[in-house]
């Protein structure tokens, strides 16, 4: 009902879950989506529905709570759930890669509404995420927690293991990663990714990434004294 | 040569603890490189002094992080490992995102010659300029070191970098934050001396007819400056210690509305397979006083 297009916000009731897949064929011009448009799609539902803390009225609140999609390709999921929970206009979604859209094939944070990061380069999110905890830190905002995305394959990027090591062996506590592992990597991790979290000193869980109470006990687990990862597994890409 | 004692990047750890002592958005962030300097900042402000370990993408990673969290970022290594190895984290996670840093650097072009290639940085400056928005400051004495850094730290959210070398000036200059200051007045062209050149430059043009201009911000380009110096005759002879020609388009630009000819001298592309010492480099490049005077007598007359 509310994955008509032309609707506005105003007055109709708040879209959920089951509206994502209809606004993504809004940019996908397909009711059918390929995986990675869909890959993050129930770990960003769960986080912006029941854990972070921010919203369009709190974008730029010092304290809120800062989710940096540092895969910043396929970003189509993204932009539903932001635009399902208000951030922007549904009926921006149409207007996905446009000239004059703010809705890029990777999203810039300058003309998105709601983006903490520009991304599309891989391995860009995790160390600048490093750096939001320590500036959150640094002023005493310490009930704001940091989240950042990134996906298996882009875990390959050596900045991913420069910020890994460093949060870890720092004890960064307010910062979040979820690896959506799709197995993508082309050589894989052997042993599992949450390992090399783990071997750093990290807490980690790994869920079913298409189970929301999974993903959300994951997300909402203690973790202190440490950087906290959940790696959320979903179909492989091939 | 010098009885100055401190070097520039004394000057940058004694300038940065008082600014982090002043003002709580600044945060210095290092790779390893200058952490014993700042043993005692970090100790008084253990929040706003991060070293990362040797992880240079993360240095500039994290200090786009806290800028986007309202800090006042201060990074800092060699130039080599400041500005080339993490040069997409410089385009993406600082220029791209729209938030602002302080990047310092030391050993530049060929301070420690005995090192070799592997650090030395002469394609730094030339670097940044294929990025928009960056602020180049090529100090030529700690006291400079120290103004300019105040001048940058304080410039709001911009991006900035100030150029610190162990080669340095006999004495500090009145400097201004963007403007070229002229040394020497002469009628018979301009040379603009960058940051520790201008010892060599006023050496090498002692006898000759020249204005002596001195740069200790190279960009913004002081474009008015240069076009005031060099009045009806448009000669101009840029000295730069790095990457030779860096600034000549800039030169050009400033002077695209009068006939002009512009030299640019500074390090060489091709790399110098030497060690030995910075005399020796200088000398190797035509940097020296020596060499300098003949380059320019020979293009001015």
């Amino acid at each position: 009902m509310t994955s008509d297009a032309t609707s506005t916000l105003g007055s109709a009731p708040a879209p959920g879950r089951d509206d994502l897949p209809h606004l993504i064929s809004l940019m996908t011009g397909d009711e059918k989506h390929t995986p990675a448009a869909t890959s993050t799609l129930d770990a960003l539902w769960v986080l912006y529905d029941r854990v972070l803390n921010v919203g369009p009225d709190t974008v730029d609140a010092q304290d809120r709570d800062r989710f940096l999609l540092s895969k910043g390709h396929g970003p189509m999921a993204y932009y539903a759930v932001l635009a399902a929970k208000g951030f922007f206009p549904v009926e921006l979604l149409s207007s996905f890669g446009a000239y004059d859209s703010p809705l890029g094939h990777h999203p810039d944070r300058l003309l998105v509404p709601g983006a903490e990061i520009g991304s599309g380069s891989l391995g860009h999110g995790l160390p600048l995420a490093v750096g939001t905890a320590l500036g959150l830190r640094a002023q005493g905002l310490d009930s704001s927690a940091v989240w950042v995305l990134i996906g298996d394959a882009e875990f390959d990027e050596g900045s991913n293991h420069e910020a890994v090591a460093f949060a870890g062996a720092y004890g960064l506590e307010r910062l979040h990663a979820v690896v959506i592992d799709n197995s993508s990597a082309t050589h894989g991790w052997n042993g599992g990714i949450a390992a090399r979290f783990a071997g750093e000193g990290w807490s980690t869980a790994t869920v079913d990434g298409r189970d929301h109470e999974e993903l959300y006990r994951a997300f909402t687990a203690p973790h202190p004294g440490r950087p906290h990862v959940v790696v959320a597994r979903v179909e492989p890409k091939n | 040569m010098t009885t100055e004692e401190l070097t520039m990047r004394d000057q940058f750890a004694l300038t940065t603890a008082e600014l982090l002592d002043q003002d709580p958005r600044t945060a210095v962030v290092l790779a390893d490189i200058g952490a014993a300097q700042f043993a005692e900042a970090a100790r008084a402000h253990p929040d706003r002094v991060v070293n990362v370990g040797i992880r240079e993408q993360l240095l500039i990673g994290a200090a786009g992080g806290l800028a986007l969290t309202g800090m006042r970022p201060i990074a800092h290594t060699f130039a080599s490992f400041l500005i080339e190895r993490p040069f997409e984290q410089v385009k993406l996670d600082l220029v791209h995102q729209g938030v602002g840093a302080v990047l310092v650097s030391a050993a530049g072009s060929y301070d420690w010659p005995a090192g070799g290639r592997t650090h030395m940085a002469p394609g730094d400056v030339a670097l940044l300029d294929t990025l928009p928005g960056w602020h180049v400051h090529v100090p030529g004495h700690p006291a400079e070191a120290d103004l300019l850094l105040r001048h940058a730290v304080a410039a709001g959210d911009s991006l900035q970098y100030v150029r610190l070398s162990v080669q340095q000036n006999r004495e500090a200059r009145p400097v201004v934050p963007g403007r070229f200051l002229t040394v020497r007045e002469g009628g018979r062209g301009v040379v603009l001396a960058v940051g520790p050149m201008l010892d060599a430059v006023l050496e090498a043009t002692e006898t000759l007819d020249v204005t002596v201009l001195y740069a200790a911000t190279v960009r913004p380009f002081d474009a008015a400056g240069l076009r005031a110096a060099v009045g009806e005759r448009g000669d101009v002879v840029l000295v730069e210690p790095y990457l030779a020609g860096t600034s000549e388009r800039e030169a050009h630009r400033a002077l695209e509305q009068l006939p002009h000819r512009v030299l640019g001298l500074g390090v060489p592309v091709a790399e110098h397979r030497h060690y030995g010492s910075l005399p020796e480099h200088l000398a190797a490049y035509g940097l020296d006083a020596a060499h300098l005077h003949g380059r320019i007598a020979s293009f001015l007359w």
